[in-house]
């Protein structure tokens, strides 16, 4: 396993200036869910995706629109790095009518299935499995389609990654199993709990899938290592693992002020915040500082203007308690 | 096809005509393919549809339902096989917080069309951790729709409906059954999932039976008219949707009503029949519900311990007599 090296990598200015648009999108819809949560507007918890930005919009530039996507309860950046914008999220997680799934899902279930992106699973490690059968559905319909599950670092130590991981490769699915290791599995450092090093990219050798460990703060690096498993995956050649390193702004959860973790690793990743490197790579080709301000403030107006419109929007249709257990949109049980 | 079939080989006739009809369908399971299944109620599918549409996973029970999952939400039908209900333990995050759940906290967004088969009950010696009667597991779920069928011509047209449905369902296949002939369901048979059957008529009691306490349901209901006492038996075919009309018409003209369940009485689904019963047709009875089930220990593996544990003829029969001397 080695760093993939995308010093080299080609992307275009306008291009690699919307993908940090998108993050900037994301990075402040999180911090808007945090304010809102501490305004007590956003009820129960939430997990902010707050320094993983790269990671979803990075592997989202990669794929095709009818790929599909299963995320975690960490899973905002992912709704909004396929489509949903931050007004579905946020009025979501406020518990309005005009949320992504009609405030019956919340911060966890963030789901836009007409995207792609097939759901946000709050049971670790479950959607593993899910996203290799969507990989199978897409083989049997001949559709060139892949999938992508989206991990923690805690996800690799249940069954279900190991389980997905031996049938994907036995059934050379075209899927990509893509870990976010921000070190911890929720307070406790991933490797005091972890018999290897690189939790997913150590495993893989193990089911003879291949795989690399990125730089998940850097969104051309993402990129180019999703575009490559993605077009193995269409291939036929089967399952990718990529670990990407990346770190969380905030806390495991709303509760949790994350004062388990050292200062200077605080600090040191903050350096490497995923817009920060994007901010280089802009300059690096020649983008101007205008041109990124405008970026963010284009960002931040939209944001702006999520907030205001969730706000205002109706709670939810208290008629939707007892829709849609069924596909014929009720939930009769008996006769 | 003959007239006659086994309830075994109803299983593998209904997943065939399914998988004629709809090339959607595949089947993914434990030795399921050139093997036939260990129970072979999938002989004949390997042969004729091929690697691409049956396929043999490892024992890794979370990956095949997991599986069938995302293929089910993206276009597929797929069955899964879990060899032994017992095994729902090995995939139970994927029955009780998945498959039921994804359709209502996405607000409508997916459907989850796939069925998952099992082979259910005692009765075969297999000790307790190979013999459970575990339908009442799943009726703790809301979100899932639950088959059970008692005869061979029920199971191929129940097996249509539940591949055809789109929602997900769990079809018990009872071991104790498999052996067991009946009719084979004529070409096209699809039996409604949530339409239970009057398997025979009586006017006394009712005894509302569910796959294999159906045929001890009967049996007990033969010996009773010697005895000058009417049953009638109900085959719910159905837990979900439960079909409590027919059970309340009938309780309606029996004014009593013995459940027999395999399952434990210790959160037994005749539990949920009989509270139903208790509220709405209260002044129908002439007696107390009466409920016969498993004994609240685990599945023994003698024999004749085993037969003291689960429902038999006996034990039904003896219930039956004393809510007729009530």
């Amino acid at each position: 396993m080695t760093a993939v090296d995308a010093g080299q990598a080609v992307i275009g200015a306008d291009e690699l200036l919307a993908l940090y648009e998108q993050m900037a999108v994301i990075r402040r819809t999180e911090k808007a869910a945090h304010d809102l949560f501490l305004a007590g507007l956003v009820k129960g918890t939430t997990h902010l995706a707050a320094g993983h930005e790269a990671v979803a919009v990075g592997a989202s530039a990669a794929l095709r629109p009818d790929d599909y996507v299963f995320a975690t309860y960490r899973g905002h950046h992912h709704a909004m790095a396929r489509g949903a914008t931050p007004e579905e999220c946020l009025a979501e997680l406020m518990s309005k009518n005009t949320g992504l799934c009609h405030a019956k899902g919340g911060s966890m279930h963030l789901t836009k299935a007409s995207a792609g992106m097939l759901g946000s699973y709050a049971i670790v490690g479950a959607h593993l499995p899910m996203a290799a059968g969507a990989a199978w559905s897409a083989r049997l319909r001949g559709s060139s389609q892949v999938a992508v599950a989206f991990f923690g670092d805690g996800a690799t130590n249940i069954g279900a990654f190991h389980e997905a991981l031996n049938l994907a490769a036995v059934w050379a699915l075209p899927v990509l199993f893509v870990c976010e290791n921000n070190l911890y599995m929720e307070y406790t450092p991933i490797g005091s709990v972890t018999a290897v090093a690189n939790p997913a990219a150590d495993r893989a050798p193990a089911y003879r899938i291949p795989a690399q460990v990125i730089d998940g703060n850097d969104v051309v690096v993402v990129k180019n290592a999703v575009a490559a498993a993605a077009e193995r995956a269409r291939s036929g050649d089967g399952p990718t693992v990529l670990e990407a390193l990346t770190y969380r702004h905030f806390g495991h959860s709303r509760t949790d002020p994350a004062t388990y973790r050292p200062a200077e690793e605080v600090e040191q990743w903050l350096r490497r915040d995923p817009l920060e490197l994007a901010r280089a790579r802009l300059e690096a080709l020649g983008v101007s500082g205008e041109s990124v301000a405008a970026a963010d403030q284009r960002a931040e107006s939209a944001v702006v203007a999520a907030v205001a419109a969730a706000k205002a929007a109706p709670g939810p249709d208290p008629g939707d308690a007892l829709t849609d257990v069924w596909a014929d949109g009720g939930s009769a049980w008996r006769t | 096809m003959a007239d006659v079939i086994t309830y075994r080989e109803a299983v593998a006739e209904g997943l065939a005509r399914e998988m004629r009809r709809d090339s959607s369908v595949v089947c993914l399971g434990e030795d399921i393919g050139a093997a036939g299944g260990v129970f072979k109620t999938t002989t004949g599918l390997f042969a004729e549809f091929g690697a691409d549409r049956v396929w043999d996973t490892p024992i890794s029970e979370q990956a095949i339902v997991g599986v069938a999952m995302g293929a089910a939400m993206t276009g597929m039908r797929p069955v899964a096989e879990i060899m032994f209900s017992d095994f729902f333990a090995c995939c139970w995050d994927y029955l009780a917080n998945e498959i039921p759940k994804i359709r209502y906290m996405t607000g409508g967004q997916v459907t989850v069309p796939l069925v998952v088969r099992t082979a259910n009950g005692g009765g075969l010696g297999f000790g307790a951790q190979h013999s459970q009667a575990v339908e009442n597991w799943t009726l703790a779920i809301p979100g899932l729709k639950i088959a059970a069928p008692s005869t061979p011509a029920d199971v191929t047209g129940m097996m249509a409906a539940a591949i055809r449905s789109d929602d997900p369902v769990v079809f018990f296949e009872h071991k104790g059954l498999f052996a067991s002939k009946g009719p084979a369901a004529p070409p096209g048979h699809v039996v409604e999932l949530g339409r239970a059957a009057v398997a025979r008529q009586g006017y006394y009691v009712t005894l509302v039976a569910l796959a294999a306490t159906v045929p001890l349901a009967l049996a007990a209901a033969a010996r009773l008219a010697g005895e000058q006492i009417s049953a009638e038996v109900i085959d719910l075919r159905c837990l979900v949707p439960l079909d409590m009309a027919t059970v309340l018409a009938s309780v309606q003209r029996t004014s009593r009503l013995l459940i027999v369940e395999e399952n434990p009485y210790q959160g037994g689904w005749g539990g949920t029949v009989a509270s139903i019963v208790a509220d709405e047709g209260f002044e129908s009875l002439d007696a107390p519900i009466r409920r016969v089930a498993a004994a609240c220990v685990p599945l023994p593996f003698a024999d004749a311990l085993e037969q003291l544990v689960i429902p038999t003829v006996d034990s039904v029969t003896n219930a039956v007599r004393t809510l007729a001397a009530y």
